[in-house]
């Protein structure tokens, strides 16, 4: 009854006063973009419990939720612009450069750590920045723009680690003004019983649920989706395209500088070379959570279910006590089948429903 | 059919009163002259159709009109005024709205979210206030509903409806945010009979409205069916200009197919 044109209302089908029909509860749960994911993760959360016994207590539980937010946080970000049509590749890199440009300029200058995180933050906007600006101003696929940023900023971690410290890695910062008062905010854990809680998993959370409400409920979201699905029609009905995507793209700049100072407040010295091949962690986690890779569909609640399969699967495989090396080719698996799980829900989303 | 349009419609405006008026309007892409000597009425509760082949000049005559490319000859009046667009927000903010035929709606989105893209309704200004999520579902589907479209699920993604569906929620969408030209970029192009039908009720319905709609197409049996005025462009030029009046159904087609070029070429190939 979709395509019949009546001047009058269609006779009501249902018994809403509207006469509206309301999809079924299992077209709509299928209809959203993290059920692949969901049934998948508690289906290897399953699969772990019964194989690795040591999965199965609530200390290797939070664990686990605490390897998927440091995953998680980044990802949320790079889920937000996937959805938004692009692409970043430089946001494994960025949570080194964030953490190691902070604590080399505090121990070169000799001044309070929060000074180089703030500095750190500015720039890390900046490079967010000029990802987007470059993307939007050339034309050019934010893949090749992120590809050279990336690589950009692989080097310089290595080169100007190296000239400043004469090592690969930077100096310890935990002797630093504002390493306690940091080391709070980023990196500090608390106990329930025997269970550790590290706070960057309540962060992770905050932030999901930030993303959550914002891409469903806000117009900043409403755009999101928009300038992924169709960019020239989002922009021929207003919307602001280009300040929305640089928009994201700081969004996922910041996150990964948040993660860079948990990482440097938890470890209080970083190797320069870390980092590379995280971007495509966090792609394969958005992806793992529904997100489309054109762009236009997906949420922040799958995406995060992507980062805890992740979480999961990394420490599980260690837990049953095999050869961790199996994971990445898992990791593999993973992707290419919900690759084929999304494909299958684009075309039942946009061909027209008969009947 | 036409109680949304009338509800939403500019109260000032007063059948036959021109709203865009064009006078000699021309435009050069670097040597290349796109349009020349272009005159042309939009009259507020007319159809005015510009019909012409492919590269006949329609596109750069709606981006003209639309905001996309000032003009670089001649005059563009917009109630009286004279007007070179910037940007397509200036032509909007002058109630000049454009469909364009194949980047009308997102896809993925669902149909209420498409229909306020871009001017949501929210709970406050700042940027993370809410979406009045229950009431753009109200009016979305309340207005679809009046122009005789039932979907079924306000929830859908629009991909799923039919293409004639898809572009009257995309004419309604200018309506309703108080469009008072209409600029209709071949809407009946890629739709069979029975959906051309739909947007061609709801072109008349515009018009009896009150609103001036511009139909571009290369269709003159569907230019035929709404429009009070034709004119027919031809590698940039106008080669004819005339009210309903003045014109037949048959007439239109031939000058459309070719006009007397058709009728040399019947001789030669004469067999």
């Amino acid at each position: 009854m979709s395509q019949t044109v009546e001047a009058a209302p269609a006779p009501a089908p249902s018994s809403e006063p509207s006469g509206r029909v309301r999809a079924g509860l299992a077209s709509r749960l299928m209809a959203r973009p993290e059920i692949g994911a969901l049934v998948a993760a508690i289906i290897i959360f399953i699969f772990f419990l019964s194989l690795a016994p040591s999965f199965r207590s609530a200390e290797s539980f939070f664990t686990v939720l605490y390897q998927a937010s440091v995953i998680g946080i980044v990802a949320v970000g790079v889920g937000l612009l996937m959805i938004g049509g692009e692409f970043d590749l430089s946001a494994g890199v960025i949570v080194y450069t964030a953490g190691l440009s902070a604590s080399m300029f505090c121990w070169y200058f000799g001044v309070n750590l929060w000074i180089g995180a703030i500095l750190s933050l500015v720039f890390c906007l900046a490079i967010g920045f000029l990802n987007g600006y470059l993307v939007m101003r050339t034309g050019i696929p934010s893949f090749l723009i992120t590809l050279g940023t990336f690589f950009v900023l692989q080097g310089a971690n290595l080169g100007v680690t190296k000239l400043v410290t004469g090592t690969v890695s930077s100096t310890d910062v935990s002797n630093i003004d504002g390493f306690d008062s940091l080391g709070k905010i980023f990196a500090s854990s608390f106990k329930i019983g025997s269970v550790t809680v590290w706070t960057s998993v309540l962060w992770w959370i905050l932030f999901v649920a930030l993303a959550a409400w914002t891409l469903q409920r806000t117009k900043v979201g409403n755009w999101i989706f928009a300038v992924g699905g169709n960019p020239d029609s989002a922009r021929a009905v207003g919307v602001p395209v280009v300040r929305t995507k640089i928009g994201l793209f700081m969004a996922v700049s910041f996150l990964g500088w948040f993660v860079g100072m948990h990482q440097l407040f938890r470890f209080n010295t970083l190797q320069a070379g870390g980092g590379v091949g995280n971007e495509f962690l966090y792609i394969i986690a958005a992806v793992v959570g529904g997100t489309l890779l054109t762009g236009g569909f997906g949420n922040a609640v799958g995406v995060a279910i992507g980062a805890f399969i992740f979480g999961m699967t990394s420490l599980g495989i260690i837990y049953a006590g095999w050869d961790p090396n199996w994971f990445k080719a898992f990791l593999g698996v993973m992707l290419l089948l919900a690759v084929l799980v999304n494909l299958y829900v684009k075309k039942m989303s946009t061909t027209r429903k008969v009947g | 059919m036409t109680d949304t349009l009338a509800s939403h419609a500019d109260r000032e405006l007063n059948r036959g009163e021109p709203l865009i008026e064009m006078d000699e309007v021309g435009k050069s892409y670097g040597a290349i002259r796109a349009l020349r000597g272009i005159n042309l009425r939009v009259n507020a509760g007319e159809v005015t159709c510009v019909l012409g082949d492919n590269g006949a000049g329609k596109s750069t005559l709606i981006k003209i009109m639309s905001g996309l490319h000032p003009h670089n000859d001649g005059s563009l009046r917009v109630d009286g005024k004279d007007v070179s667009f910037a940007s397509p927000r200036e032509a909007l903010a002058h109630g000049i709205a454009t469909v364009y035929q194949d980047l009308a709606v997102v896809s993925l989105m669902e149909v209420w979210r498409n229909f306020f893209l871009g001017s949501e309704l929210t709970a406050g200004k700042y940027p993370l206030a809410g979406l009045k999520i229950k009431k753009m579902k109200e009016i979305a589907d309340a207005e679809l509903r009046k122009m005789g479209i039932v979907v079924k699920d306000i929830d859908q993604p629009i991909g799923t409806l039919s293409g004639g569906q898809r572009q009257c929620v995309a004419i309604a969408r200018a309506v309703y945010f108080g469009a008072r030209v209409l600029i209709l970029d071949e809407p009946t192009a890629a739709l069979g009979v029975k959906q051309s039908g739909v947007v061609l009720k709801y072109v008349a319905a515009a018009r009896d409205a009150g609103l001036g709609v511009v139909f571009i197409t290369h269709n003159p049996h569907h230019a035929y069916l709404v429009g009070d005025h034709f004119v027919i462009l031809k590698l940039g030029a106008t080669t004819l200009d005339k009210t309903r009046s003045q014109v037949s159904l048959d007439e239109l087609t031939r000058q459309m197919a070719g006009g007397d070029e058709l009728t040399e070429l019947s001789h030669e190939l004469k067999r």
